[in-house]
């Protein structure tokens, strides 16, 4: 067992994990969070991406010794103040789900692609998220959830995202988010 | 109108608005009940020890290690299990001489393919429950490999089951003229002036769900209840209640959020089996969640079949007649619908075409493959690529535009209903104005002038256009119907409506979604219903402890049959409100009018109650009138008279790099008419989501299986679930032509995208290099396909089926058998040919 210090999603945590432990299961089996999942066993499909400091990555290609010291966002976390993330928004908005297995993963990298490229054309969406395998829509309607969120990100010139580099989560106290009734 | 009603205003109708989704808060925001987020107290992890051999006798089970591994708390092996495992039921005996081997869960004394379950560990942790895979130890005495169809049927085969007399399990013939549908099929080829003939290869596909499968019980007493990531929670019930003899009203099954299933969640798995009877061995709470590899090698498969297609025409294009023989590829076992998938696509063959004359015919074959079962349209998406793919093969033949044949023989418009060949009553449509429609949203006119530059200038990249017209049958199903063709259960489905004191409503459905937005869908057929906001009500399902009846999700079902009994169950809630209603306002039951969620007293302005106040009134149950019960909630049992069939256009323009064999889709176009669209955005997501899986069996995915029987693409690295990259933009449109078989007017949209777009990317493919000489490509048209087509002939080969490595492209004698193939049938000069 190593002893790991990691803050995910804002709350601090000390634990003792087996070297070989992923940090997906860490986080689904340890830290009980369990809107990250796993969808594979080869790194293909992308439904476990989280922020590894900011950066998205597979979880189930990360130790969760590496992420010793480390800044983990999982979908659980990017909702602020009882309001969603944009890209979340955005994906109820447009449709850009359907099972919604795959959405965590989806979202995740969708910040991160808008993090790095914040007016992306849809060939370039298309080619960011291609880490991420979704089954149910046809991807049409999650490009689409981006590039709004895009749009969004980018029009209200009010400083960074809100889960950029600089911004690690705090804990979120205010009501959970809901979407339920915006119509 | 009253004067109240015209002051608030009656809501704009639900029906037709693109309401976003109730089910999204909880999906984009992490907080999910998937099944493998389950923790229970004392629960304990299970791990499959799987086969590794396609064929063979298990001589010996040496579970000592495992079982004194740490953490591990016991280990079953099938011998273990076997007087208690039953068989895993197959509910569609096509035939009344089907041959069912059984289907154990978990293999006793030998294994018919490879992932076959041969021990089960039980341990504390899900990681010691792996670990201990590895240290059973099995012997294995291995027996001869059956995995070609065309083999397995000849005299003198090796036998899957060598308990049985052949590898075939049944043979399924619908003819026609014997039927009394059609006139003789032997009389109409030869007179006919033209006949083309094809072997045409539906590859084994894998449905691919995006959730791997997932198992929890726990056992409380003598009850038991069961978690699981499954499309069908009700039938599971009673087929799990029937295979471990739990009595029924001792089971209660749930399906929690379920991450997609394609038919490939349509299953009573041998997983779930285990999982029961285990937990009731221990009288602990267990858990079972697979890994994608355990899934892609397990979990059934779909599509698998060679067909032999002869169509028959004179010379103007007029079709004479339609000739199909199909080997449909059952794999080791009949799972729960495995031998019904090619025979429910028995009736689809003639699609949209008005044929004098057909006769279909199918073996069903084991082999030692995973077996097959339902994948996204079951059925139908084969007979619409046979078809499909034939009448442009016969337009080829003829000198004719692949359009104009289709014109020529199509239903027309003002035809409907139409009785096919098939003996289905075609409920209504147009073909013409959605292939209109679909024309014009490709550029059709301009692609074709690029297509001839292209050609007449030996452009590198040439350019085709592929069309597929096709209908379906949706709405599964009229339960005579399926009587009649020996299915094991009824299609009809079942809804309740819970009014509540402070006016909430509570929509039980016995159809079951896992991504396909009931809980919006059904909020805004009740909200129309009943005049009550789409925000007050909520949608119950997938527990069978709460929604007591149901069939369950899969066959572009749900909103046809199950929103259908949503709205005859609201149609009561309203009959019994009304009693109420006219004794509170006394007032005569035949003076109210109900507009808007709200009774009001013809010619008296003001007077009126609202349905959310007699919920209130009959809760408190203080005042109301004799001889009626003081509830106003209703239940109701939908049974469709018929089946729907959705129908529309779809064109692919498809770029073909003739030096690399690299196909690129450069624009794709639909028009499907689903009848009525309750929500817009819905209808179109399902569209998307359909037509990426039909491309993608036409372009990229394929489960190949090694000369050994081992799955070569056992990982989403092998197995190609396309990408965001690997997917064009689709421009789609709608016609509305409402079924007139159920209340909404609803035909099912689920499969249309899948059904649909398979042959109208082939035909655009082959459209493009059909000068250079090429008549066929076999799916999915990858480069090193494509190019062998172009530059080698034949239609590209296979991939990999023989040799024991995959992508070897081993020339070993199996793979180069394309004389030996084609003597089983004459019926095409392209079998197998390399």
């Amino acid at each position: 067992m190593t002893r790991i210090s990691v803050r995910v999603d804002g709350a601090s945590y000390q634990d003792d994990v087996e070297p070989r432990t992923l940090l997906v299961h860490y986080l689904r089996e340890q830290l009980g969070k369990v809107g990250t999942v796993v969808g594979c066993d080869t790194s293909n499909c992308g439904a476990c991406t989280v922020h590894l400091d900011g950066e998205a990555v597979k979880s189930c290609t990360v130790l969760a010794v590496q992420a010793d010291g480390a800044e983990v966002t999982t979908i659980e976390g990017v909702a602020r103040g009882g309001e969603l993330h944009p890209v979340q928004k955005a994906f109820h908005e447009m449709h850009g789900l359907q099972c919604g297995f795959c959405t965590p993963g989806m979202i995740m990298a969708s910040i991160d692609l808008l993090q790095d490229n914040p007016d992306p054309s849809e060939d370039e969406v298309r080619e960011g998220i291609e880490g991420n395998l979704c089954r149910c829509t046809g991807y049409q309607n999650i490009v689409r959830a981006v590039q709004q969120a895009a749009g969004e990100l980018r029009g209200d010139g009010s400083g960074p995202p809100a889960n950029g580099h600089g911004a690690p989560a705090e804990v979120d106290t205010a009501a959970a988010p809901h979407v339920v009734g915006q119509s | 109108m009253t004067a109240v009603e015209d002051r608030t205003g009656a809501p704009s109708p639900e029906i037709g608005k693109a309401r976003k989704r109730k089910e999204d808060a909880r999906l984009i925001t992490g907080r999910t009940t998937w099944t493998d987020n389950m923790v229970l107290p004392g629960m304990l992890h299970l791990a499959v020890v799987r086969s590794p051999v396609a064929h063979a006798r298990i001589t010996n089970v040496d579970v000592t290690a495992a079982a004194d591994a740490p953490g591990v708390v016991a280990v079953f092996t099938g011998a273990d299990l076997a007087e208690e495992q039953g068989s895993l039921p197959c509910a569609w005996p096509v035939t009344p001489d089907m041959v069912n081997p059984g289907h154990p869960s978990i293999a006793v004394d030998r294994v018919n393919h490879v992932g076959e379950a041969v021990a089960v560990i039980v341990a504390r942790s899900k990681a010691a429950a792996q670990d201990a895979v590895e240290l059973v130890d099995v012997d294995y005495d291995g027996l001869p490999v059956v995995l070609d169809m065309e083999e397995a049927v000849e005299g003198g085969a090796d036998l899957v089951h060598d308990h049985l007399e052949s590898n075939t399990s049944y043979h399924f013939v619908f003819d026609a003229g014997e039927m009394g549908t059609g006139s003789d099929t032997e009389q109409a080829f030869a007179d006919a002036d033209v006949v083309v003939s094809r072997r045409l290869i539906q590859q084994r596909l894998i449905p691919a769900f995006m959730e791997p499968r997932s198992v929890v019980v726990q056992p409380q007493g003598d009850n038991y209840t069961m978690w699981s990531a499954t499309q069908i929670p009700h039938i599971l019930r009673v087929m799990a209640a029937m295979v471990t003899g739990i009595p029924e009203h001792k089971l209660r099954v749930v399906a929690p959020d379920v991450g997609g299933g394609f038919g490939g969640k349509l299953q009573v798995n041998p997983e779930e089996i285990l999982c029961l009877l285990i937990a009731r061995r221990l009288g602990k709470p267990v858990k079972w969640t697979e890994t994608r590899s355990e899934s892609l090698m397990t979990a059934h498969h779909g599509r698998d079949q060679i067909q032999y297609v002869d169509i028959a025409a004179d010379r103007e294009g007029n079709v004479k007649g339609l000739r199909v023989r199909l080997l449909a590829d059952m794999g080791a076992y009949l799972r729960l619908i495995t031998p019904g998938v090619p025979a429910l696509g028995a009736f689809m063959y003639p699609g949209i075409y008005k044929f004098p004359a057909y006769r279909f015919e199918c073996d069903g074959v084991f082999t030692n493959k995973v077996p097959t079962d339902a994948y996204r349209g079951a059925g139908r998406p084969e007979a619409t690529f046979a078809i499909e793919r034939i009448m442009d093969e016969l337009a080829v033949e003829l000198g004719m535009d692949p359009m104009e044949l289709r014109r020529k023989n199509w239903i027309n418009a003002d035809e409907f209903p139409f009785t096919t060949v098939a003996g289905l009553a075609y409920d209504s449509g147009d073909y013409e104005t959605a292939t209109q429609q679909a024309l014009e949203l490709l550029g059709y006119d301009e692609l074709r002038a690029e297509q001839q530059r292209r050609r007449e200038s030996g452009d590198r990249v040439q350019l085709g256009i592929g069309i597929s017209t096709f209908t379906e049958m949706c709405g599964l199903a009229p339960s005579r119907v399926l009587g009649s063709l020996s299915f094991g259960a009824g299609g009809w489905e079942h809804a309740a409506i819970r009014m509540l004191p402070t006016g909430k409503v509570e929509v039980v459905t016995g159809s079951t979604p896992h991504g396909q937005g009931h809980e919006t869908a059904w909020s805004q057929l009740v909200a129309d219903s009943l005049g009550v906001p789409f925000e007050d009500i909520e949608v119950l399902h997938g527990d069978t402890a709460i929604s007591s009846r149901g069939l369950d999700t899969y066959g572009s079902r749900s909103l046809v049959v199950g929103g259908s009994a949503v709205v005859k169950a609201a149609d009561k809630v309203i009959a019994k409100a009304r009693k109420i209603a006219a004794h509170l306002l006394e007032a005569s039951e035949d003076d109210l009018e109900f507009s808007g969620g709200r009774f009001s007293v013809r010619g008296t302005p003001g007077a009126g109650l609202g349905i959310q106040e007699i919920a209130l009134a009959i809760f408190a149950a203080h005042d109301y009138p004799e001889g009626v019960e003081p509830s106003i909630d209703a239940e109701a049992t939908f049974d469709p008279e018929n089946f729907s069939f959705p129908h529309g256009t779809h064109l692919c323009a498809m770029e073909v790099d003739t030096e690399t064999g690299f196909v690129k889709i450069r624009k794709y176009a639909c028009v499907d008419d689903v009848g009525t669209i309750v929500n817009p955005l819905i209808v179109e997501g399902q569209v998307h989501g359909g037509l990426a899986q039909g491309i993608a069996q036409a372009l990229y995915e394929e489960a190949v299986y090694d000369a050994d029987g081992n799955l070569t693409t056992g990982t989403f690295v092998d197995y190609l679930v396309p990408s965001a990259a690997d997917l064009p933009h689709f421009d789609t449109g709608n016609t509305v032509h409402t079924a007139p078989g159920n209340p909404i007017g609803a035909k099912g949209v689920g499969e249309a995208g899948c059904i649909a777009s398979t042959p109208a990317v082939v035909n655009a493919a082959l459209d493009a290099v059909r000068h250079l000489g090429v008549t066929d490509i076999r799916m999915p048209l990858t480069p090193e396909r494509v190019w062998r087509a172009i530059h080698a002939g034949g239609d590209g080969g296979d991939r990999a089926t023989a040799g024991s490595n995959a992508y070897g492209g081993a020339q070993t004698e199996t793979t180069a058998g394309g004389g030996a193939r084609s003597s089983v049938s004459n019926a095409s000069s392209l079998g197998g040919d390399r």
